[in-house]
């Protein structure tokens, strides 16, 4: 059945590349929100079209003039059509009743994932405008940081508690689920699972100022035991700089402004007020998916941050060429 | 109806109620105007001059999203842009104009010759004018809000929004409240006291009734807002608590205050608009509207489930699951009132023999773009379907359908349709037909296409976004379709602009329609009616029996009948006032305590002083000059 | 005359809008590296008062204070000016300044540090950055203009916010 709307669809959607996420869903509960979407789009269909058809018909069949007479109230035809509108009105609202019964079970559906004992618990504090993920784990040492992007094992619950440090941010990658407003001040979590493997884009959907356009979040499913090699390489510290210009780029890091925001573990770097660089080298995307990660980016994002994503927290750094570069060597090797 | 043959004094008697009821001529005059129509009037052009300038932010929104990661508009003028586009078409656009209608029309629909309170109604005014101008300025000045319509907390607070913008969105909020709270009073006081003899409530036009329900809901929903833009003010500039967590406060709060005034505010605009299509659908059907009582009593309903909704804009903050329940169940609940009135409508089209004009192509444009935009309104009512759309374009899309399909469309109507009578002349019906035609185009060119957009992921409130989202395609057909909308709105625009000029001149009913404001000349004299008109029917001037007319009331002072709440049997004679300047004196003195509340907390006590002077003066006894002492004795 | 007053007030920050809204995300800071002609004042009484300095480009600029307010507490001054109360370190808040108050002598402070503990940024801390610092801390005894002030943030509330702050009278 939505194979077929979506043969008919399609065409319209064609404008974009590929299925819209909420209707291309990769886990169960974004598959249950799709689900109760059709239904939703098919009664919509179906009663925009009987009200336009009536109208149509009625205006087209029953014409007249400003002198016509005034119409005289015909008891019978009332009677008519008082049952007609009657009809009309019990059909509202046992589709309402509908409705609201196949809502309560989809949020049913829903909320039982969250029953699930979660394979994995990281915890997403939302800022301005960036996104810091932290894997717990019942042992302090075994917890690391990373932002912007965030690796979860298919197949299994995945328990997400949402933070926020500063304003309203809001979780939300519809390719797995709903959102989950940040609310400072306020516990909130949600439960994910990814179906099959890919990358899902997320988004924060809550206004949070400035660069609440370019606060993406990247969710990868990996299969577990992709899954596991990411988590274990996560966990270790920083990669050991083995040439000469990583090298030199590591003292341009510890000696300059880097280290008053940035961790890098393994190093005195510990500063927390921006995201965990320990492997970002390994990122998809910079900047909370702005502009991807390569070492041409890279550099343009550490000398003028400001023109790339305008108004966000990183400020400008200068260094001379040679530093520069040796920087950038250092940092995309922290893999 | 016809008329009883008027008695033989009538040509000195319209000209001494001439006298007594227009305004004195001149800019003083125009200042201190006593008039509804006039007033009225103001409130149209203002509110219409507002609107242009919220679709010209529109435009330029388009502008940017045309294409992925254009450099037109940077992040804080965009959001600036944004906000002022919202806070202009809500608070000084959607609300003014159905509230202007209502201070237009209904003294005339129910037969009495102006407003309960007159003075207040031009208080209404300038203190409106005030905030709009308080606002616009500010954006000119680099110093609009930018924190999105509804100013969200934190991000509105003290620690996240320097300077003083969100301070004067705070402000600007209390200005148009004042004037909408002073609106409504007028509406309720005159729907219930001032209706000609024999009209009862259940032979009010549903046009009134309408207006009388959101009068109400005014009452309830703006003192909301006009305590939480306080306490944000408060808490921006005397360093109160109220959003802070970490002193005992939540920013949650500031979402339910919000949203208790935001809810039945979108109903207040929607509502009006119901009121429009209520009074144009029956004249292009020769035909009363079907099912009074039914119509009357989803409006009622209406009115109050309004209030019971407000959670479904926070379903997706940590709320507990029981609440969020029940508002699912309250939301989709209130689709049966407005399916009542959608199914009556096309129940009196049925019955009825249709008139093909402009007007009714909006009234018939509103049913199909308001039934899709409640359709939405139904979707989103579901938590989990509102998890995925909520904040997304697809949001974008609903309410724009139910507030310019619902709101909007209807409202040209009626300007269309009560053209002739305000202007004495009729509108163009060729112009009004393509201007439709390109309106509903544009209209659906634009807003559909953002459906697609909100499914595909596209945030609100997003200032640029990537080539690979996909979602380029979509918004370059809707800044096209933006492109149509505008031409439509240009089109409709050169109509009014036609009419006052060009127009044929209309008589006093030229769409032999049934209610009272079409018994008088058009534009209406300054005194309505040369004698108040009294009805035994629904319809009073499709009513075959010839009624007789109040007689009595002096001509030479502003007196109006007062009846009976209910039955509208006559009560007494009251002596209504004059202009005055003190109504404009007490909205400069409310302007200057609000705006230098914005830097200061002394600006309350400003206010507070100046406003006791000129209200003294406003209410200053007046002893009844010699002649007119002699007069009453 | 308090209306009068209140209204050429409410005209004049309305105009001076244009200043304090402006939000300069990158500019070059008008002075990277050590400011001329910079000194401390002498720490004996009765030795000349140093020259006066150039003002800050901040000092009107609400934006650029709050980003001072947060950077104040991102870089933990607050580990020895506790909330411009002073503890380790002096006392941000009164009117007791050991190096002076103008911004270029603050700059100069945070950029070389001074003598008894406080380290030098240069070269650490941006050029711009440091400038919205200066602003800040001189926010926080209330030199700025009212409406330029920070009000509250959203922490526990240590201190009376800098807009409520009436400047203590110079000893």
């Amino acid at each position: 059945m939505s194979r077929i709307a979506l043969a008919v669809v399609t065409p319209a959607l064609a404008a974009c590349s590929g299925r819209p996420p909420v209707l291309d869903p990769g886990g169960p509960q974004a598959a249950r929100i799709a689900s109760y979407w059709w239904l939703n789009f098919w009664i919509a269909v179906v009663v925009l079209a009987a009200v336009i058809a009536f109208l149509v018909d009625t205006v087209v069949r029953r014409r007249a003039t400003l002198t016509t007479a005034i119409v005289p109230v015909e008891p019978r035809a009332e009677r008519r059509v008082m049952i007609g509108v009657s009809v009309a009105v019990g059909l509202t609202a046992v589709t309402l009743l509908g409705l609201v019964i196949a809502d309560a079970t989809t949020g049913r559906g829903l909320r039982s994932l969250s029953g699930e004992e979660p394979a994995v618990t990281i915890e997403v504090t939302a800022q301005q405008w960036w996104w810091d993920a932290e894997y717990w784990d019942p042992v302090p040492s075994q917890r690391f940081r990373t932002a912007n992007e965030i690796h979860i094992p298919v197949g299994r619950a995945v328990l997400v508690k949402t933070k926020s440090l500063d304003v309203n941010h809001s979780f939300w990658v519809p390719g797995l689920h709903g959102k989950q407003d940040h609310i400072p001040g306020h516990n909130s979590s949600l439960t994910l699972k990814a179906d099959h493997p890919g990358r899902f884009a997320g988004r924060c959907a809550e206004f949070c100022g400035l660069q609440h356009a370019h606060m993406q979040l990247l969710v990868f499913a990996d299969p577990p035991e992709v899954f596991e090699a990411w988590r274990a390489a996560q966990r270790r510290p920083a990669a050991e700089p083995t040439s000469q210009p990583a090298l030199r780029g590591r003292d341009v890091f510890m000696s300059g402004p880097c280290v008053l925001c940035h961790t890098v573990l393994g190093t005195p770097a510990g500063a927390r007020l921006g995201p965990d660089l320990t492997h970002v080298g390994s990122r998809t995307m910079l900047a909370a998916g702005t502009v991807l990660n390569t070492p041409g980016h890279l550099g343009g994002w550490i000398t003028d941050p400001q023109s790339i994503k305008p108004g966000n927290r990183m400020p400008a750094s200068s260094f001379p060429a040679d530093d520069l570069q040796a920087l950038i060597v250092y940092v995309s090797g922290l893999k | 109806m016809r008329r009883a043959v008027d008695p033989p004094h009538d040509a000195v008697a319209r000209v001494e109620l001439e006298r007594a009821w227009s305004t004195p001529p001149g800019f003083l005059g125009w200042l201190t105007s006593a008039r509804h129509t006039s007033v009225a009037t103001r409130y149209i052009v203002t509110a219409f001059g507002f609107f242009v300038l919220g679709g010209v932010l529109a435009a330029l929104m388009r502008l940017q999203l045309a294409r992925p990661n254009l450099h037109l508009i940077g992040p804080d003028l965009y959001n600036q842009i944004f906000t002022m586009h919202g806070s202009t078409m809500m608070f000084l656009f959607a609300v003014p104009i159905m509230e202007a209608f209502a201070i237009y029309l209904v003294p005339l629909m129910i037969g009495t010759r102006n407003v309960a309170f007159p003075r207040m109604n031009n208080l209404g005014y300038w203190i409106y004018l005030i905030g709009g101008i308080l606002l616009w300025t500010a954006f000119l000045l680099n110093v609009g809000p930018d924190a999105g319509w509804f100013a969200y907390v934190p991000l509105s607070g003290p620690g996240y929004s320097p300077g003083k913008r969100v301070d004067i969105w705070a402000q600007m909020i209390t200005f148009t409240e004042i004037a909408a709270l002073v609106a409504a009073v007028e509406v309720v006081v005159t729907v219930f006291k001032l209706r000609c003899p024999g009209m009862a409530l259940n032979r009010m036009p549903i046009f009134v009734w309408s207006m009388l329900v959101m009068a109400f809901m005014v009452i309830f929903a703006m003192p909301a807002i006009m305590v939480s833009s306080t306490m944000l003010a408060m808490d921006r500039l005397v360093d109160t608590h109220f959003f802070n967590p970490a002193e005992g406060g939540d920013a949650l709060l500031w979402q339910h205050l919000f949203w208790f005034f935001g809810h039945p505010e979108v109903y207040i605009i929607f509502i009006p608009a119901t009121g429009f299509v209520s009074a144009i659908i029956p004249t292009f059907a020769r035909r009363p509207i079907f099912g009074y009582p039914a119509m009357v009593l989803s409006l009622i309903a209406t009115g109050f489930l309004g209030f019971g909704l407000w959670v479904h804009h926070m379903f997706a903050t940590p709320l507990p699951q029981l609440g969020a329940t029940f508002f699912t169940v309250s939301s989709m609940m209130i689709a049966i009132p407005s399916g009542i009135q959608v199914f009556c409508w096309l129940a009196t089209l049925r019955l009825g023999r249709v008139v093909f004009r402009a007007p009714l192509l909006y009234a018939l444009g509103f049913i199909a773009l308001f039934v899709a935009g409640g359709l939405t309104g139904v979707m989103q009512a579901s938590v989990p379907l509102d998890l995925q759309v909520h904040d997304s374009y697809f949001v974008v899309a609903h309410f724009h359908y139910v507030l310019i399909g619902g709101a909007v469309f209807p409202l040209l109507g009626a300007l269309l349709y009560w053209l002739p009578k305000i202007s004495g002349r009729m509108p163009n019906e060729r112009l009004g037909r393509w201007g439709f035609a390109v309106l509903f185009i544009g209209f659906n060119l634009t807003f559909f296409p953002m459906h697609v957009l909100g499914l595909g992921g596209m945030p609100r409130r997003v200032y640029t976004y990537a080539a690979d989202t996909g979602w380029a395609t979509g918004n370059l057909m809707t800044s096209l379709g933006a492109v149509v909308l505008t031409i439509g709105f240009v089109l409709f625009l050169a109509n009014v602009a036609w009419t006052l000029r060009w127009g044929p001149p209309a008589g006093d009913d030229p769409w032999s329609a049934s209610t009272l404001e079409w018994a008088t000349s058009s534009p209406p004299p300054s005194y309505n009616f040369a004698y108040l008109p009294t009805v035994d029917d629904r319809d009073p001037l499709w009513s075959p029996t010839e009624q007789p007319v109040v007689t009595g009331l002096r001509t030479d002072v502003r007196e109006i009948l007062i009846t009976d709440a209910i039955d509208a049997t006559p009560d007494h004679r009251q002596h209504l006032d004059g202009g005055s300047i003190w109504p404009f004196l007490t909205a400069v003195a409310a302007g200057i305590g609000v705006i230098t509340a914005i830097f200061t907390p002394w600006g309350v006590t400003i206010g507070a002083v100046l406003c006791a002077i000129t209200l003294t003066g406003w209410f200053w006894p007046r002893v009844p000059s010699g002649r007119e002492a002699r007069r009453s004795a | 005359m308090k209306a009068v007053a209140a209204v050429a007030l409410g005209l004049v920050l309305l105009l001076a809008a244009c200043e304090r809204e402006q939000r300069r995300f990158s500019e070059v800071a008008p002075s990277s590296g050590r400011p001329d002609g910079t000194r401390p004042s002498e720490i004996t009484a009765g030795g000349a008062a140093p020259a006066a300095m150039v003002r800050g480009p901040y000092e009107e600029n609400a934006w650029a204070v709050g980003e001072g307010k947060r950077l104040y507490q991102a870089y933990n001054c607050n580990g020895c000016h506790a909330n411009g109360g002073g503890g380790m370190g002096p006392a941000l808040m009164d009117a007791k300044w050991i190096y002076g108050s103008e911004p270029q002598n603050i700059y100069t402070t945070i950029v070389e540090g001074r003598p008894n503990g406080m380290p030098a940024f240069g070269g650490k801390v941006p050029d711009q950055q440091v400038w919205q610092l200066v602003a800040y801390v001189r926010s926080m005894s209330g030199q700025l203009r009212g409406d330029v002030r920070p009000g509250r943030d959203d922490h526990m509330r240590a201190k009376e916010s800098e807009m409520a702050r009436r400047p203590e009278p110079a000893k």
